[in-house]
């Protein structure tokens, strides 16, 4: 059995070791608390911690995934891209579902907003001209309790 | 009047952060040597603890304390009055705090809880308010005799007068000039959770003996400062917060997390922060509260409200957070949709049980009350067969009338008719052709019947409380707003901006704000009750008008003209004859000075808000299954300030424990064994992203003289009118009179006799 796993996020390559030692990755860590964590990548928020809510939402080979219920020894050898991973990081510029975001004030408490981007760019990653169902249905796993439903398909629609 | 930035949509100036992860929320911060504080919660509604062993988790690695009741400190007390310490030797719901641990890491904290070892004596709860209060009843608290808490709310009712109590007019003989009288009951007791996805946590840092700073998911750090003042007196305490990730008006003290927190950094000498899991957060965090009203209310042949006489049962669970206040809020947004009553005899009375407490959410018991309140005034229109609309326009507030608010004193309304409002959401809903009379359906298709339903809410609290404002300007032509405005999603950290924006005629990036935080910024009591757009508005405005006074006189000296001979637009002074005229405010105002100008806003309560809000619910027959498929809600706000935001705050009736308290949403509790059987997000119903319904609002704007910006927020309230507006939908779609919430399949089922 390996006693590392190599998991590439956001472009560039981590090598954990795996074990129960200070600093090693647990069997019980999940990608949410190595990104959060160890990364400091914030931008993946846990709410529910039930993989109900779509909070945590991160890319896994172009898939969204609830990272709160995903374990990391799990993710060898995968490539993940977090909220923080979607602007380019040289130029700066915006993915365009972000821009949309933010030109159609799609948020209100921003907290759900990085989950809710993530299983956009899922979805389009897949499905570049989807209908107004299939958006609301690739979104049916992400809560937002300020009710920012409606401004989220709007934006969405704008890029398609 | 044309407004340069208002009216118009305001990209959100935290908007890049919060689209790329940047923006920062309390978990994502700490303190160098920060503990992790956990709570180990009681298995039992109502127990004493016989002995509690934490040896063992005191030895294990990483734990810097195991704290219980023998800990707490005697003058440390939460609730209304203060009366819950820290930790008790009695636990008195579910889930309440046993013991605490702090340690190095969240998991360890974790693990220390599983060693400690408790022997409880249990003791026989009382869940039913009803039962709570006779006399032979258990106690839950020795203090509050027939487990009623005595009236009074200081931070509400300013402790001149307690107001619990409407009693006037002559109600025995108002009823014998009725038309009709009716009695009637309804409750609203599932105690629904407004759940924000930010879970509610607290970090503590002690900074001396008697002062400590906190970080905390606020909405309002100076609320939850106000609230500091009786939770730990003598402490000085200044109060930060972050981006919120949602409140509703429910993350505003978190007394008991921040007392965990307190104790914890205190004894071990180090910060600790109390955050919550999801679970707790749905399961002991502060739920709406319980409400039952049954009312004899009596009615004049034109459908005039006349006499109204009963009693409104709070049930705040185990410990009243701020229910005394909330219901004297209530009492007086009661009067505002029965304006034309003069004879009452209407009492509150707090009570508690042994669930866990409720306290303050988005409508401050404004939503619990209208929810059984509406109803039963409905009920009274149905009898005579008066349209509800017509009911409502009847007996709403309006220019000229009078009232009693919350701290017992008579107001007369200023400035508002809410007529066309009314008449116009009606329109745009097609109320005429939908509504078919009472208890009737709209439309029958096979299995599937539509009821049409409508509801209202107004409430005086728009402008409550003061508000102060300073603004700097800088050389530069920056703008700086010092105002102590929280950020949860309502926008108004970008409204203050915008006022101050448009008052110094400066595009908004100018224009900055101080960071959240009791100490920089001067007073202002906090977002609650839709108050912000004008008790705000108002201070920055003045606070902008003020700076902008020192500037244009500065401006008119240099130009050797009188200053109503100047303006400013951009960062230059120039004439107004001769606006090509123009010097830059550098040249009044040196990089090694500033210009401040101050801003205060006075309480009033003259001007109520309104929402009115009409749905279309359609029903399986066969299953009971409820749908709203069509929502018209309406208002006239004033002036719109951003028509993106005040849109989403209209929508914001299906979050935080709204309008789906009518049709599904609530907690499910368990009276054998006190437990609440719902506590994650899969169990707790919520309203997915493909489940929403058509939604239109019609927002008037008349433009309110008594405002600076001519507006009047409606946010907090456009969930209230929701759940009676449910009701009566599903009410006149089967024909048959609801009275309890949430109106679930089981429920139509049973009314329709299949179940």
């Amino acid at each position: 059995m390996k006693d590392y796993i190599v998991l590439n996020i956001n472009g560039d390559d981590y090598e954990f070791s795996l074990g129960k030692r200070l600093g090693q990755i647990p069997p019980s860590e999940t990608l949410a608390q190595t990104l959060r964590e160890r990364l400091n990548l914030t931008g993946t928020k846990i709410s529910c911690g039930h993989g109900a809510c779509g909070c945590c939402a991160v890319l896994l080979d172009g898939d969204a995934v609830a990272s709160c219920m995903t374990l990391t020894v799990e993710c060898d050898g995968k490539k993940i891209v977090t909220i923080e991973g979607l602007q380019d990081p040289v130029t700066g510029e915006l993915d365009p579902i972000q821009r949309a975001f933010l030109d159609y004030s799609a948020f209100q408490c921003g907290y759900c907003t990085p989950g809710i981007i993530i299983a956009a760019k899922a979805l389009l990653n897949k499905n570049p001209h989807p209908t107004d169902a299939e958006i609301k249905l690739a979104l049916s796993g992400n809560y937002c309790r300020c009710i920012s439903q409606y401004q989220v398909v709007d934006a969405i629609k704008s890029i398609i | 009047m044309a407004f340069r930035h208002i009216g118009k949509p305001a990209p959100r100036k935290d908007g890049n952060d919060i689209v790329t992860g940047k923006a920062t929320f309390l978990r994502d911060f700490s303190l160098p040597g920060m503990l992790y504080v956990k709570v180990l919660r009681s298995p039992h509604s109502f127990a004493e603890i016989v002995s509690i062993d934490t040896s063992k988790a005191e030895a294990m690695d990483g734990v810097k304390a195991v704290l219980t009741y023998k800990d707490a400190p005697e003058n440390w007390r939460a609730g209304m009055p203060v009366h819950r310490k820290v930790l008790d030797k009695i636990v008195r719901c579910v889930g309440d705090g046993v013991a605490l641990v702090a340690a190095t890491t969240e998991n360890t904290a974790e693990a220390a809880l599983d060693l400690i070892d408790v022997k409880y004596e249990l003791l026989t709860p009382v869940y039913d308010p009803d039962e709570a209060i006779k006399p032979c009843a258990p106690q839950i608290w020795e203090q509050f005799p027939n487990n009623t808490f005595p009236p009074g709310c200081w931070q509400i009712d300013h402790g001149d007068v307690i107001f619990d109590k409407i009693v006037m007019g002559d109600v025995n003989k108002a009823f014998e000039e009725c038309t009709l009288v009716i009695k009637d009951k309804y409750t609203y007791n599932a105690f629904p959770s407004p759940l924000a996805p930010e879970s509610p946590g607290v970090i503590v840092r002690w900074d001396d003996e008697d002062e400590i700073t906190v970080w905390a998911t606020s909405q309002s750090p100076n609320i939850m400062k106000l609230f500091g003042m009786d939770l730990m007196p003598d402490v000085k305490m200044t109060v930060n917060a972050f981006n919120v990730g949602g409140s509703y008006g429910n993350k505003q003290h978190m007394s008991n997390e921040f007392l965990y927190a307190a104790l914890a950094a205190k004894v071990t000498h180090q910060p600790a922060m109390c955050y919550l899991s999801k679970t707790e957060h749905l399961l002991t965090f502060d739920q709406r509260l319980g409400n039952t009203m049954e009312l004899k209310i009596g009615v004049l042949e034109d459908g005039s409200i006349h006499a109204i006489q009963g009693d409104w049962i709070v049930d705040t669970g185990m410990s009243s957070v701020f229910a005394q206040g909330e219901s004297e809020v209530g009492l007086g947004e009661a009067q505002l949709v029965t304006i034309k009553c003069k004879n009452w005899d209407l009492k509150t009375k707090i009570v508690c049980t042994n669930r866990v407490l409720s306290g303050m959410v988005r409508g401050f018991g404004g939503q619990e009350l209208k929810s059984i309140l509406i109803p039963l005034c409905l009920k009274a229109m149905k009898e005579l067969n008066i349209d509800p609309v017509q009911g409502f326009i009847k007996n709403l507030v309006s220019e000229g009338d009078e009232y009693i608010w919350r701290d017992g004193k008579p107001q007369t309304c200023v400035g508002v008719n809410y007529t066309k409002a009314i008449e116009e959401t009606a329109k745009a809903f097609g109320w005429e052709n939908k509504w078919k009379g009472w208890n009737k359906p709209s439309s029958v298709k096979g299995n599937k019947v539509v009821g049409v339903g409508v509801g209202v809410h107004a409430n005086a609290d728009a402008g409550e409380d003061d508000s102060e404002a300073l603004i700097k300007l800088e050389h530069d032509g920056t703008v700086l707003v010092e105002c102590l405005v929280g950020e949860s999603g309502m926008g108004q950290r970008n409204a203050a901006c915008t006022f101050a924006a448009e008052v110094m005629n400066v595009p908004l990036k100018n224009v900055k704000i101080t960071p959240m935080n009791t100490l920089l910024n001067p007073k202002d009591f906090g977002l609650a009750g839709s108050r912000g757009t004008r008790t705000i508005g108002t201070a920055v405005h003045n606070a902008a008008m003020d700076a902008k006074r020192q500037l244009l006189e500065r401006g008119a000296n240099a130009f050797g003209v009188p200053v109503d001979a100047v303006d400013t637009e951009d960062g230059f002074i120039f004439l107004k004859e001769l606006p090509e005229k123009r010097m830059p405010w550098i040249a009044v105002l040196s990089p090694m000075e500033s210009i401040v100008g101050k801003g205060v806003f006075k309480e009033n309560f003259q001007s109520p808000n309104f929402f009115i809000m009409f749905v279309e619910v359609e029903i399986d027959l066969e299953t009971g299954q409820a749908d709203i498929i069509n929502v018209v809600g309406g208002s006239d706000i004033g002036q719109i300030i951003d028509p993106i935001a005040v849109k989403m705050q209209c929508h914001g009736t299906f979050g935080s424990a709204g309008t789906d308290t009518g049709l599904y949403e609530g907690h499910v509790f368990d009276t054998y064994t006190g437990h609440v059987m719902t506590g994650n997000m899969i169990d707790y119903k919520w309203r997915p992203f493909n489940d929403f319904p058509e939604f239109e609002t019609v927002l008037l704007e008349s433009g309110y003289d008594f405002a600076p910006f001519k507006g009047i927020g409606v946010g907090e309230i456009t969930g209230s009118a929701g759940p009676a507006a449910v009701l009566m939908a599903i009410s006149n779609a089967i024909g048959v009179e609801m009275h309890e919430y949430p109106l679930t399949p089981d429920k139509i089922l049973k009314a329709l006799g299949k179940a």
